[in-house]
């Protein structure tokens, strides 16, 4: 009869050199009209860009293209009550909606010569360097977590992940690198 | 898997995207002086075409916004996708929806 008495579980080490977590940063849902987007590029600092699915970066802050009228802007987390009230005062006669989502959300970095590899395990988009270019940035899935992709270099990978289902997808990630490193 | 083209995004998965119902339906402007039958048909009345459809469908894992789609509801094809707000172009639609 099998013995149901606890045993220790085997220790795995993992190589988790692949995921890195970005500094503290300061995120902000920014919707509004071409006025209000204008406005807020300049007051910013960073061209919010019109193209679909493109980001733009200038020094620290960076602008990731969400939806037609919809961006992220992410900045240190220092710059968080200056870049809200700057915005706040700047905005006012437009029609627009800010929300500080910074705690919403985690960020997580994927990187490394498996980074295409261990994404393309959960995430049903294209991921060759023709079809999503450095800079490109999008909504997508990972298996069933809602996730933003923004590709940083060829092979590096910015995250940003619902903080419930943070645990979640590092968790697929790390099950793909130990197949992977198999 | 199936591709959508997103009128914003480009040619996105399938898994991306929610179906809205019928497209094109409109509201009474004001709905107190509509009958109940006009009401309910706004409502609740929808049709149930076999073949070329206009629907609603929204890249809701994507941009997040809602566009209009043609698609053949015996093949699964869709024909054509338009953003909200624009009507079908007659070149696809000939005048069947």
């Amino acid at each position: 009869m099998a013995s149901h008495t606890a045993t220790a579980k085997p220790t795995i080490v993992l190589d988790m050199s692949w995921l890195e977590s970005p500094a503290h940063t300061t995120r902000l849902s920014f919707r509004g009209t071409p006025a209000a987007i204008a406005a807020a590029s300049s007051v910013f600092g960073v061209p919010l860009p019109t193209s679909a699915c493109r980001s733009a970066t200038v020094g620290s802050r960076s602008a990731l293209w969400q939806g037609p009228d919809e961006y992220l802007l992410i900045a240190p987390e220092s710059e968080r009550t200056l870049i809200i009230q700057a915005l706040t005062n700047e905005l006012s006669a437009h029609a627009h909606s800010l929300v500080d989502v910074s705690h919403r959300q985690n960020g997580l970095i994927v990187k490394g010569p498996h980074a295409v590899w261990l994404l393309e395990s959960g995430c049903p988009l294209d991921l060759d360097l023709s079809q999503f270019p450095i800079g490109m940035c999008t909504r997508t899935l990972f298996e069933k977590s809602e996730i933003t992709l923004w590709r940083l270099a060829p092979d590096i990978f910015h995250l940003e992940v619902w903080r419930s289902f943070t645990e979640y997808v590092i968790a697929l990630l790390s099950e793909t690198a130990r197949e992977l490193a198999a | 898997m199936l591709v959508i083209h997103c009128p914003y995004c480009g040619d996105r998965p399938e898994l991306e995207f929610s179906h809205g119902g019928q497209a094109h339906v409109i509201r009474p402007k004001d709905p107190s002086q509509a009958t109940d039958a006009q009401w309910a048909e706004f409502l609740y009345l929808r049709k149930n075409t076999r073949g070329l459809f206009a629907e609603r469908w929204r890249h809701v894992r994507g941009c997040g916004r809602f566009f209009n789609a043609i698609r053949d509801t015996t093949t699964d094809q869709f024909v054509v996708t338009y953003r909200a707000g624009e009507q079908p172009p007659a070149s696809v639609v000939g005048g069947a929806l």
